[in-house]
């Protein structure tokens, strides 16, 4: 940066050639803010695999869970409540990243203080997010048994009745379309699903062929019902799998989102303390810094916009 | 930075900027329950698929709407040189392609899977013809 003045000199908007001789910085803007932007853009392309990835397998199956199904519950024993607690977690998002909006906005005011303070309050609500997707994990692995090879919601292809315990039919109808649920023998039950908890416990969920039902090898109840309606009217059929993908897609997309959450929650914490200690004080470009991870920070937000939308709204 | 705004202005615009996409989450929510018969009265509509896919395209657009708005407001994209902002913006035109051809590409997995499914189904007839040649007429074995 020694040659930078004598650079700056003559009238770089007036010689040819004058844009390689160094000194001026492409589109105005730090070399550290272009190669955030850059990283992001990589980043974008990676997450746009992923969900485009998402859309393929859900295009090429016959079949889907209903989000608002299967996202229908929420923590203090909340059921049927679809899609709120993740729009909570949405609003969590928003606002840490309006929090970020306005550290960065201090960091240019060269206000230490102001600065800290609205890091801190980021750092609170990446947290919370967080602490609200381990909860939604916990969930669906501990109670309701997914995993990434295994998806016990599955959804009917025509309208049926279910059978009771005895073989018999009894007044549980459903739709085409409707989601369901798998419960596993012995261990806990969903939260708030639409059926299933009548007949818990006191039961014989012994592995094998029943009157009502089937328990497979790995202790999951598939229900049997009568479908009415369509080309197998009248068969009594067992409830099955959902789409394997769903399982994989959701903990590897999420879970890859997450990931960024908690880095991102990492380096802020990083830059708050770099704040606190005034280090930024004594630079020369100030508080960059803050608005580099902000950048990053909003990213993350910018890709839970569209995970919401395919895997929540859509 | 906007530098042509005052502190409290930029300040002001900020939280308006959160009221806005604090509404449009709510609307989407809206929607997609609405879409999936959560409000009452939208499941007997006509054209039931035609609402859902009109349902889906508003849900996109307003999520689109949503990224834009935190990369020119929030990400300060609309402060940058404009040569930055294309740089950066449009190489993810590519993507449109992309999801035009994986979602060809699903489509095309799922018919393939009904047609194998509906072969396996076929029963092939297992009555002997009538006039048909011995099975064993040109058996190798029979020439010795």
């Amino acid at each position: 940066m020694a040659n930078t003045d004598t650079v700056l000199e003559h009238d770089v908007h007036g010689e040819q050639g004058s844009d390689w001789s160094g000194g001026t910085a492409p589109f105005k803007t730090s070399y550290g803010k272009l190669m955030m932007w850059y990283f992001l853009l990589s980043d974008a392309f990676t997450f746009a695999g992923f969900l485009i990835a998402y859309g393929a397998l859900r295009f090429s199956s016959a079949t889907w869970p209903v989000p608002d199904f299967v996202f229908s519950t929420a923590p203090f024993g909340i059921h049927d409540a679809p899609l709120i607690f993740v729009t909570i977690m949405s609003f969590l998002l928003i606002i840490s990243s309006v929090t970020m909006v306005r550290a960065v906005q201090e960091g240019h005011r060269e206000n230490q203080n102001g600065a800290l303070f609205w890091l801190v309050l980021t750092i609170l609500g990446g947290l919370g997010f967080l602490s609200c997707q381990a909860w939604e994990w916990t969930n669906l692995i501990a109670t309701e048994h997914m995993s990434v090879t295994t998806n016990p919601f599955g959804t009917h292809t025509a309208a049926g009745v279910y059978l009771n315990e005895d073989g018999s039919e009894s007044d549980e109808v459903f739709d085409a379309g409707d989601s369901y649920l798998m419960h596993k023998a012995g261990g806990g039950h969903g939260e708030g699903e639409e059926h299933g908890d009548d007949h818990a416990g006191e039961h014989d969920y012994s592995q094998g062929d029943h009157a009502g039902y089937f328990v497979d090898d790995r202790n999951f109840i598939h229900r049997k019902f009568k479908v009415t309606e369509g080309p197998d009217a009248g068969q009594v059929q067992t409830e099955s799998f959902g789409p394997k993908a769903f399982g994989a897609l959701f903990f590897f997309i999420t879970g890859f989102h997450g990931f960024h959450v908690f880095s991102g929650v990492v380096f802020l914490i990083i830059i708050a303390i770099n704040v606190a200690s005034g280090i930024y004080v004594q630079r020369k470009n100030g508080y960059e810094m803050v608005e580099k991870i902000g950048l990053y920070w909003h990213f993350v937000d910018l890709v839970w916009v569209f995970v919401f939308l395919v895997f929540y709204l859509l | 930075m906007s530098e042509h705004l005052s502190y409290e202005e930029s300040i002001k615009k900020v939280y308006k900027g959160l009221g806005l996409l604090a509404v449009v989450t709510l609307v989407e929510v809206f929607i997609s329950l609405l879409g999936k018969g959560y409000v009452p009265g939208f499941k007997w509509v006509e054209n039931y698929q035609v609402a859902l896919g009109i349902v889906a395209i508003g849900l996109i657009v307003l999520s689109i709407y949503k990224a834009y708005f935190i990369i020119y407001e929030f990400m300060h994209m609309r402060y940058e040189v404009k040569g930055l902002a294309v740089s950066v913006l449009l190489p993810t035109v590519l993507l449109i392609w992309a999801i035009i051809a994986f979602f060809q590409e699903g489509n095309a997995w799922k018919d393939r899977r009904q047609q194998i499914e509906e072969k396996n189904k076929e029963e092939v007839e297992s009555a002997p013809l009538e006039g048909a040649i011995p099975a064993d007429t040109y058996r190798l074995d029979n020439l010795s």
